[in-house]
């Protein structure tokens, strides 16, 4: 998937990777899809909620060898 | 829509009990909500220029495990949890017991303290000192980070009244 800014959240447990992902789409514009990689088995959740809260689009989430990429598109 | 307001009195001066307020504000904030803390009592330390003060105490604390944050996987399983009366006869246990807590913090990507704070005040999270327990601890606004508003139960009023959350902690 195409996507303009990635944010590597691996390592970074709870809050971590939702605050630095608010800060990453701050710096990209509405429409732009934001690359999140995170190790934290609770940010599968998290950013399904996070989405829903703020209305930006959880377009996927992916989960290989315990690491997850989720694809956001910024309201 | 209206913005989603979330008020936290926090209460609690230990490393341990830091971190609920400072997650759920700097999250709420993430979120989009309109959040303020009130510190009163022992939770004046979170809001402390030195956060070196801040001590989690096995003590008088069952709920709490007493893992080594390093050495091979069978020994950071062992849980030492040692009886009260010989945690309080040995000198520097709460030390001890800090600083293996923020080693296992920092090997599971936690945040630290300092960060969070940060975080929630970069995030425009609203800090409210209780001015009655700063003079009641005999503490000075100097002892203070910057930015933080002093007030009273009144002033904690006023927002909270108009949350959609509000949290003792």
């Amino acid at each position: 998937m195409n996507f303009d800014k990635e944010l590597d959240a691996r390592g970074l447990n709870c809050p971590l990777p939702i605050l630095r992902a608010k800060k990453a789409l701050a710096e990209v514009a509405s429409g732009q899809v934001l690359k999140i990689l995170s190790t934290d088995p609770g940010s599968v959740k998290d950013f399904a909620a996070f989405a829903k809260q703020t209305g930006n689009e959880l377009l996927s989430t992916a989960e290989a060898g315990g690491e997850f990429t989720f694809f956001m598109k910024k309201k | 829509m209206d913005t989603k307001k979330m008020a936290i009195i926090a209460t609690k001066g230990t490393l341990d009990w830091a971190y609920p307020p400072f997650i759920l504000a700097s999250t709420a904030a993430a979120l989009g909500y309109e959040t303020q803390i009130f510190f009163t009592f022992y939770g004046l330390q979170l809001v402390r220029k030195d956060l070196s003060v801040l001590k989690v105490s096995p003590l008088g604390n069952p709920g709490m495990p007493m893992k080594m944050p390093f050495g091979p996987k069978w020994f950071k399983s062992i849980n030492w949890n040692m009886p009260n009366a010989i945690q309080s006869l040995i000198p520097g246990y709460e030390s001890v017991a800090t600083a293996l807590m923020k080693q296992t913090i920092a090997n599971n990507g936690v945040a630290t303290i300092p960060d969070l704070r940060e975080l929630c005040q970069e995030a425009e999270v609203k800090f409210i000192a209780c001015q009655m327990t700063v003079e009641l601890f005999g503490f000075d606004h100097s002892d203070f980070i910057d930015g933080l508003e002093y007030g009273g139960a009144a002033t904690f009023f006023e927002f909270a009244g108009e949350t959609d959350i509000c949290l003792f902690i």
